[in-house]
């Protein structure tokens, strides 16, 4: 450590208090949040259970409904908590780049929030363009995040990656620490467990 | 900083077996670090011109083996790290941090996040340049670090 303390004491007297790794795509528009609860809701589902069904509209304009997956994709849900949040925008965006992993496991990607769809097109424009859809679970407010049991009491989803196989079934849930980003290698060896 | 698996990595920064490193351990005459992270779009954007950096540095003969870089990925696990070096095929070593250590040692900045050292051997590096943000010209950063290194 105290190799880099004159690199350090540089960077701290230009840059002090720039939480997290954020990206610079974001600039300043990034709203900054205390450390929360860690996990702030009960489950209503658990491994092994068929996965509640849903439909919700995308950003993309289409409506995307769970069933339609049933026998053709493992489909992995990513619910983050809320847009223009620090964990968050730095989640999704490390996703859009291994499309390719997915595709060798037989998967789709289906990222949640309970923000409206105006909110989820200006902040995930910044992101790029997403190969996979983004889901408003806006009105009756964050009613899919309820129904799976990760409806925090703030109104703001948990941090969560759960994965349904082909058959409908939830083979794995992970309700995160939701000021931690889930390492990206496990979501992937549990893909591959169902491939 | 955990020395790279990768031998081409370690023969690059004249490091050799597993462990840690530092910074004065590198090879160099300058040192530019970059401060990454898969998840960051600007990084991923910005990654072909960085390519496109340690291309010219590498097929420059005045300037091979005299200036290195490194990618410290904040907030990076190996995987993670690994995963961008696969997607955007990038040549040189990209460190892991995967609990933010280094990230916090450096004052949390955004990303990306270039810094440049002038290396002095086993004497602390002196540190000639930081930015944030993708370079407008790969060129004139290049030039930049030159003059700011004395690199002949």
């Amino acid at each position: 450590m105290k190799r880099w303390m004159p690199l350090v004491f540089f960077v701290l007297m230009t840059h002090l208090g720039q939480a997290w790794a954020l990206s610079d795509a974001y600039k300043h528009n990034i709203y900054p949040v205390e450390r929360q609860k860690p996990v702030d809701s009960v489950l209503k589902v658990k491994v092994g259970d068929q996965a509640p069904d849903f439909t919700l509209r995308a950003v993309s304009g289409k409506t995307v409904s769970l069933r339609h997956f049933i026998g053709k994709k493992n489909v992995v849900l990513s619910f983050v908590p809320a847009a223009w949040t620090p964990v968050c925008s730095d989640q999704w965006p490390g996703y859009n780049i291994v499309k390719d992993l997915f595709d060798e496991n037989q998967a789709i990607l289906i990222g949640i929030t309970v923000d409206n769809i105006p909110t989820l097109y200006s902040w995930t424009r910044q992101m790029g363009d997403l190969w996979f859809e983004v889901l408003s679970d806006f009105w009756p407010h964050g009613a899919v995040a309820s129904q799976y049991g990760i409806l925090r009491s703030d109104g703001t989803a948990e941090r969560a990656i759960i994965i349904i196989d082909r058959k409908g079934v939830i083979r794995y849930i992970d309700v995160h620490d939701i000021n931690e980003r889930p390492p990206l290698e496990i979501m992937i060896q549990q893909l591959e467990k169902i491939r | 900083m955990v020395k790279p698996a990768d031998s081409d990595d370690l023969k690059y920064l004249g490091l050799s077996g597993s462990g840690t490193f530092s910074v004065e351990d590198i090879k160099a005459q300058a040192l530019i670090i970059q401060i990454f992270s898969m998840y960051c779009p600007y990084c991923q954007k910005d990654a072909p011109n960085v390519n496109r950096l340690f291309d010219l540095i590498e097929k420059t003969s005045h300037l091979k083996g005299k200036i290195k870089m490194i990618g410290i990925g904040a907030g990076n696990s190996s995987f993670e790290v690994k995963t961008f070096k696969r997607k955007y095929q990038v040549e040189f070593p990209l460190i892991p941090d995967g609990d933010f250590k280094i990230h916090r040692l450096i004052g949390e900045v955004r990303t990306p996040y270039f810094i440049v050292l002038k290396m002095r051997g086993q004497k602390k590096p002196e540190i000639v340049f930081s930015k944030l943000g993708a370079h407008e010209s790969i060129d004139a950063f290049l030039g930049e670090v030159i003059r700011l290194t004395d690199i002949r």
